[in-house]
């Protein structure tokens, strides 16, 4: 087994070597530009474009003129929202989202605010859920716009996407859908669950960094966006710019191998967070699991580790690679904004550890991973004043403390 | 973050880690942070009739840094006089460990535990003082 280990998928993901392979032929002798029409290698690479936008389109059971290229999911949020708010300004300028979206949704719905956009941030429950009965209450006949991720990134928590797309389908808003985190873990279908945009990222599902795309419906209804780049006018007006074909045909084989392999992947993944899930609690039965514990992505677990700092864990855990929703590992001081959604006291935020499990993990890099956290918390907690308080039986929610 | 050697050095291998009998008159303790803020330090000393810190331990709940600055503290406390200690700045421990501007803040709750330990234990020099002057 090589160290260090990886465990921080849900930042992104290896290439699968498959990918890499079907990529390779694009960088030097099939370099043309899917925009010539000129010459046969503009027709090689917009043919090649065209295959992945299908293998794109069903993994999300979208026809293949539904999917425009991006540079990820940053752009397409920011086209999604910004091109609806724009586009459909006539009809409303109410906005709807949750506290615990990506940061790559929220700005944008902030910066819309400022430009007489009205945003209304759905709270979450101490699982990350949004309640629908708000939501509904939430929608008015100036909404044009539903965002909701599938599934959060810090905590795995997946929205109840069907019942979300049907509201909005009834109450006529648009609904987008950041299903970064999502995509290859849990089913998408955008018939069934009535979505109207959604935002994709192959970094995330074993492809390339710098490509993505965006699902756009095109009928019931016909869903028109602002363009936010103005240019030579590809994808259908909606994002100029020359197509990265090489990304592109990686993200395209990135999506078949995750329709094709998601029913066998799955149950691998989810069987491998639970072992290690498993075998903390047991060692350290007052570590806290955060999230649903029923609806969540599969592969990823995130445990707050009380009387322990995150930022110092992860500094005694180097050999193994997750992330924290530590202030200290930010450059702005403040904990996790998920984790506070959820209503996760400051310390518990400051304590906790994202793992997020892959294609390529073991069974055995995961049981050592869990012995390194679990040997790591002992040591810490061997030199935490409030782990020494509560053995003491102080009840540090009574503590006065000097804050600074 | 990347960090010191030194600051490394004091996380793997932390110097005085412990407790004292915090109700040993000779004993003072500084307790200071917040866990909500990341990080708490509780820092204590033991002087002798000289006013000698003859030992000094910690416990810290808080980042490397955190843990360095309090385990470098504990390293300068022994074997120094309790006015020395109070002169203990927060830029020293900050040279010491060369600590990136965005830990500052833990070298100053350092400075503030040996504060705080120094007149915890000048209080209990003074309830002394006051009951034995009671007494007689």
């Amino acid at each position: 087994m090589k160290t260090p280990i990886y465990l921080d998928y849900s930042a992104t993901t290896p290439c699968d070597p498959r990918v890499v392979q079907r990529m390779l032929p694009f960088f030097t002798d099939t370099f043309g530009n899917a925009a010539s029409r000129s010459h046969s290698f503009g027709w090689t690479a917009e043919a090649a474009v065209e295959e992945a936008r299908s293998q794109v389109a069903q993994l999300l059971g979208a026809h293949e003129k539904e999917i425009l290229w991006t540079s990820g999911s940053t752009e397409a949020n920011n086209l999604a929202i910004k091109g609806v708010a724009q586009m459909y300004r006539p009809k409303g300028n109410h906005l709807i989202t949750a506290i615990t979206e990506h940061k790559a949704v929220l700005d944008p719905m902030k910066y819309l605010e400022t430009q007489g956009f009205e945003v209304t941030w759905l709270p979450v429950d101490g699982q990350g859920n949004i309640d629908l009965a708000e939501l509904e209450a939430a929608i008015t006949d100036r909404t044009i716009l539903v965002s909701l991720m599938a599934a959060n990134n810090e905590v795995g928590t997946v929205h109840p996407l069907e019942r979300i797309g049907a509201l909005c389908k009834r109450k006529g808003t648009l609904f987008h859908t950041d299903a970064t985190q999502a995509a290859g873990k849990i089913p998408l279908d955008v018939e069934a669950q009535h979505i109207d945009l959604l935002s994709l990222s192959a970094h995330k599902m074993y492809g390339p960094k710098g490509v993505g795309c965006l699902y756009v419906r095109r009928k019931n209804p016909r869903v028109r966006l602002t363009a936010q780049m103005d240019g030579g006018g590809h994808e259908r007006g909606m994002r100029s710019g020359t197509l990265n074909v090489t990304g592109i045909v990686g993200m395209g084989e990135a999506a078949r191998i995750c329709r094709e392999e998601m029913a066998t992947e799955v149950p691998k993944l989810r069987a491998m967070r639970d072992r290690l899930e498993a075998r903390i609690s047991k060692a350290l039965p007052d570590a806290v699991r955060n999230g649903n514990p029923d609806a969540r992505l599969p592969h990823l677990a995130n445990v707050s580790f009380p009387y322990v700092e995150g930022e110092s864990l992860i500094m005694g855990i180097k050999d193994i690679a997750v992330s924290s929703g530590s202030a200290c590992t930010s450059a702005s001081l403040e904990p996790s904004y998920v984790l506070k959604g959820l209503g996760l006291g400051d310390e518990l935020a400051h304590s906790s550890i994202r793992f997020s499990l892959g294609r390529f993990t073991t069974e055995q890099e995961v049981d050592f991973a869990a012995d390194r956290v679990i040997a790591e918390v002992k040591r810490l907690r061997e030199m935490s004043p409030l782990w020494e308080m509560v053995q003491e039986g102080v009840d540090l929610s009574k503590v006065k403390w000097t804050l600074h | 973050m990347a960090y010191s050697d030194k600051v490394l050095d004091h996380y793997q291998n932390p110097r005085n880690v412990g407790s004292l009998d915090k109700s040993d008159p000779n004993v003072g303790t500084g307790v200071v942070g917040a866990p909500e803020c990341g990080d708490v330090m509780k820092l204590q000393i033991r002087v002798d009739d000289s006013g000698k810190i003859v030992d000094a331990k910690f416990k810290t709940y808080g980042c490397g840094s955190a843990i360095a600055s309090s385990s470098l503290a504990t390293e300068w406390l022994k074997g120094t006089s309790v006015d020395a200690a109070a002169q203990i700045k927060n830029t020293q421990i900050v040279e010491e460990l060369s600590l990136p501007p965005v830990k500052i803040h833990c070298s100053v709750l350092a400075e503030d535990a040996i504060k705080a330990a120094i007149d915890d234990w000048k209080a209990k020099q003074q309830a002394r003082t006051t009951s034995q002057e009671v007494k007689a």
